[in-house]
């Protein structure tokens, strides 16, 4: 039962860095992204064609998948996405439907439909066995590198002045950029690393959670829940409710598998009946 | 106050088009006797699209999960066949009861919350209607779907008519549904409920200012879009014989909100128009690259929010500088 | 003796550390024509929403001709009489004045709920409207989307709304905001001629407009009753023009 635990906390600290770049577009721009899992897709092709066709080393991977996501978000930031941050909610939608189908049917032109497969280095794979709990390695591995980027992002938040920009800008853009700060550059820098982390949680991921071009539109809802249920004001609600979520999810397809995700989404819809801002959102929050 | 009073009323009033495109549709059903398969599909999509303008272009509410009534009532009609009586009237009238409670019930939980909110409920349903049906398989089939659905006879006051397998009795049943679901929708647009609905979606806060119950009209009018989209899913399950668990896909309802934006929301015809565009864009489509319509349907998507969705719809503004 | 029709008994709002609203307790009497005045901030609008029931106190009680109103949703305050317009038009974009005016007049009658005539079959909407667009001058622009009207228009149409609904209560937050000199007269006018048992409780910095309609001010600073009483003595209250002097804001609408 722990070891479920320990799974499911691994599959909600990775669901976590998945959705937090959505979560912080959301709560600045506030742009619905359902392309997000579209990144995190390309994150994990990356590592995937790196170390599958070019031998790279794992680990240099994940900063690869990174980059090279965050690079494609750079560049679809201002050419697209900044065009429509002030048009309904259904645009948005729409939109970014759109690129989720472009994505998914552009991978399956150019590299297939078949799922991906990675072998992970040796030092990463198998267990270890204390008392009950079985702790996949690179399940540990995986909390590690997620709990120390979420740190990491706490501290930057609160302690850079690009932290307290980007707090600014959330709370309200208008007088933000009124202030003087150039909320153009951060929303791209924002959008930029948020789709960076989507990319090294697919890179991640991709072991865990299978990698096939259908990965944006399977995990979509898991992501929106996470934003959803978490709210967008903080980091700590995503957190909590990917960590929910990641139990719920595992915890339900071990003891009752016949019933599936049912479990994850009556949850969700009685969260968001209970408190339609989300978990853990501040109150007071808008649109 | 002649002028007021003729004023209100032409707002009401049948335009010259509304006529043409109740022809168009009846003559459709008369001279092209070896499109009705195609037609027939074309309607039930029109009328799913019909269903979801009352909420998305009438309510305003964004809603990513209407497959959920268009399936439910898809799987209702299908098991009512196969388990009760093969009548197609009261099939439907099945369908769309079911639909119509399940709307209701659902409609509690787009009262609240923001647009992401609405969103991810609605997709939540369908999602859960989506694994039911796939887990509750000694009932709806499950992956392979409900298959062998017999429809009996349509029993008309004309004589009782077989659905033949050139799918002209379909399509008239079809048209007859849609047709008669659309005439019920006008009346409700241009009522004072209908007005109302379009104030809560340009300003809720203002129409509870006069004294509206938004809550009450929401509940209204997702509970008649989820019958009529569950009219069209028994439509669906009636005349083509089976329900399949792509009826509750979130495919089936981004496809949906897609004919509708084409065809253009909040005058009650965009669903028509938009199905009929949309299909036989697919079908030009498809047959030239059959696997990868999905991509030109995402950039079709893109260009569409980037260039402005009533741009679309009004071509003579292409050219003006807006 | 005049009966108090809207009263609220220490009414009292409070959220992130700030408190709009202060343990107000005002009565107004039927058919008054109160001011409610303050430097900006001092919550004037807050207690109009906690009034429409838009905001829920955190303490105390609104009255409704002798009955607890706290409680009751703002749609049904408006069915009972209580109806505002707001300092910012909250107008109906896509709908045009006629339909707009039409709704709130079919809202009125309590058949906004009919679902199969059209609006405005009932013989009692079309007069209703036609009279309302007379008075605010919409009467050409009647069948245009209201987004396409201009300002002036707008903010006519926003208190035509209003009235509308015949108020019993009529709570309007700077009517004349925005609206040029020369035509503020007109929509006072307008309310003036209200009949004589509507209540209209008036939020407005132009002192002008203010002597010229009110005969009774509440003064509101920083979110308590700072003074009430009639025109004269609050205009002449030394208190009260320490308070507007002190601000470093010009008593100019």
């Amino acid at each position: 039962m722990l070891t479920l635990l320990f799974d499911g906390i691994a599959y909600g600290m990775l669901l976590f860095v998945l959705a937090v770049g959505l979560a912080v577009t959301l709560g600045l721009m506030n742009f619905i992204n359902l392309a997000h899992g579209a990144f995190a897709m390309a994150g994990g092709y990356i590592t995937v064609l790196l170390m599958n066709r070019l031998g790279v080393p794992f680990l240099a991977t994940l900063p690869l998948a990174f980059l090279g996501t965050a690079l494609i978000g750079a560049l679809l930031e201002p050419l697209l996405y900044r065009r429509l941050y002030g048009k309904p909610h259904l645009d948005q939608v729409l939109f970014s439907i759109g690129i989720v189908f472009m994505a998914v049917t552009g991978v399956d032109f150019i590299i297939g439909s078949t799922q991906q497969n990675i072998t992970l280095p040796a030092w990463l794979q198998g267990r270890f066995d204390i008392s009950w709990i079985g702790i996949g390695k690179y399940r540990l591995f995986i909390i590690v590198v997620c709990a120390a980027l979420a740190i990491g992002l706490q501290w930057m938040l609160a302690n850079t002045r690009f932290g307290s920009q980007l707090r600014a800008s959330v709370d309200d853009p208008r007088v933000a950029g009124g202030l003087g700060l150039n909320v153009n550059r951060i929303f791209l820098l924002t959008f930029a690393v948020g789709s960076g982390l989507a990319g090294l949680g697919g890179a991640l991921g991709a072991e865990i959670l299978g990698l096939d071009p259908s990965f944006p539109l399977k995990f979509m809802i898991y992501f929106l829940i996470v934003v959803s249920v978490g709210g967008t004001t903080t980091l700590t609600g995503p957190l909590l409710a990917a960590l929910l979520l990641g139990i719920a999810d595992v915890a339900g397809k071990y003891y009752v598998p016949k019933l599936g995700a049912f479990i994850v989404y009556t949850l969700m819809i009685v969260i968001l009946l209970l408190r339609p801002q989300g978990l853990f959102a501040r109150a007071g929050g808008g649109k | 106050m002649k002028a007021v009073a003729q004023a209100l009323r032409a707002h009401a009033r049948w335009r010259w088009w509304e006529f043409a495109l109740l022809a168009v549709l009846l003559l459709s059903w008369l001279l092209l006797p070896g499109q009705s398969l195609l037609l027939n599909e074309i309607a039930i999509l029109a009328l799913f699209a019909v269903s979801l303008d009352l909420i998305l272009g009438y309510a305003g509410i964004v809603s990513l999960g209407h497959a959920a009534f268009f399936g439910i009532g898809s799987y209702a009609a299908a098991l009512f066949a196969k388990l009760v009586m093969p009548d197609p009237w009261v099939g439907m009238v099945v369908a769309i009861a079911v639909a119509a409670v399940l709307g209701a019930l659902c409609s509690v939980l787009i009262l609240r919350g923001s647009d992401l909110t609405r969103l991810m409920v609605t997709l939540g349903v369908a999602s859960i209607l989506y694994e039911l049906a796939n887990k509750l398989d000694w009932l709806t089939g499950g992956a392979d779907g409900l298959q062998g659905v017999v429809m009996g006879p349509l029993r008309t006051p004309f004589g009782a008519f077989e659905f033949d397998l050139g799918g002209r009795t379909a399509y008239a049943y079809t048209l007859l549904v849609l047709i008669i679901c659309v005439l019920v929708a006008r009346r409700l647009v241009h009522s004072p409920f209908g007005t109302s609905l379009q104030a809560l979606r340009d300003n809720r806060l203002r129409a509870a200012s006069i004294g509206l119950s938004v809550n009450a009209r929401l509940v209204v009018v997702y509970t008649v879009a989820a019958a009529i989209a569950g009219a069209a899913g028994g439509l669906l399950a009636q005349t083509t014989g089976f329900a399949s668990l792509d009826v509750f896909d979130f495919h089936r309802s981004a496809e949906v909100m897609l004919v509708l934006v084409i065809g253009g929301t909040g005058y009650l015809y965009g669903g028509i128009f938009g199905a009929i565009v949309f299909k036989l864009l697919h079908d030009l489509i498809s047959a030239w690259t059959p696997q990868y319509w999905n991509f030109w349907l995402g950039l079709f998507l893109v260009i569409l929010v980037l260039v402005g969705r009533e741009k679309l719809t009004r071509p003579w503004t292409w050219w003006k500088k807006s | 003796m005049t009966t108090t029709v809207l009263e609220t008994r220490g009414l009292l709002k409070r959220f992130g550390g700030i408190t709009p609203t202060n343990d107000v307790s005002i009565q107004v009497e039927k058919g008054a024509r109160r001011a409610l005045i303050g430097p900006n901030g001092a919550g004037k609008t807050t207690l109009i929403n906690l009034l429409t029931g838009v905001l829920e106190p955190t303490a105390g009680s609104i009255w409704l001709d002798g009955q607890d109103i706290t409680q009751l949703a703002p749609h049904k305050r408006v069915r009972r009489g209580v109806v505002r317009t707001f300092q910012i038009n909250q107008l109906f974009g896509e709908l045009t004045p006629l339909q707009s005016l039409a709704l709130a007049v079919s809202s009125h009658l309590g058949i906004s709920g009919g679902w199969w005539k059209p609006l405005g079959s009932d013989a009692r909407v079309a007069p209703a409207c036609e009279t309302l667009l007379a008075q605010f001058h919409l009467t050409d622009v009647m069948n245009q989307p209201v987004k396409h009207l201009a300002y002036g228009k707008r903010r006519l149409l926003e208190i035509a709304t209003a009235l509308a609904c015949e108020p019993r209560v009529l709570l309007l937050d700077e009517p004349v905001a925005g609206v040029p000199e020369g035509e503020r007269q007109e929509i006072f006018d307008i309310v003036n001629a209200l009949p004589a048992d509507v209540s209209v409780l008036l939020i407005e910095h132009d002192m002008d407009l203010v002597f010229n309609f009110a005969s009774s001010v509440t003064v509101l600073v920083n979110g308590a009753v700072f003074a009430e009483g009639s025109v004269e003595s609050i205009s002449n209250d030394p208190r009260v023009k320490a308070v507007y002097l002190g601000e470093g804001e010009a008593a100019h609408g």
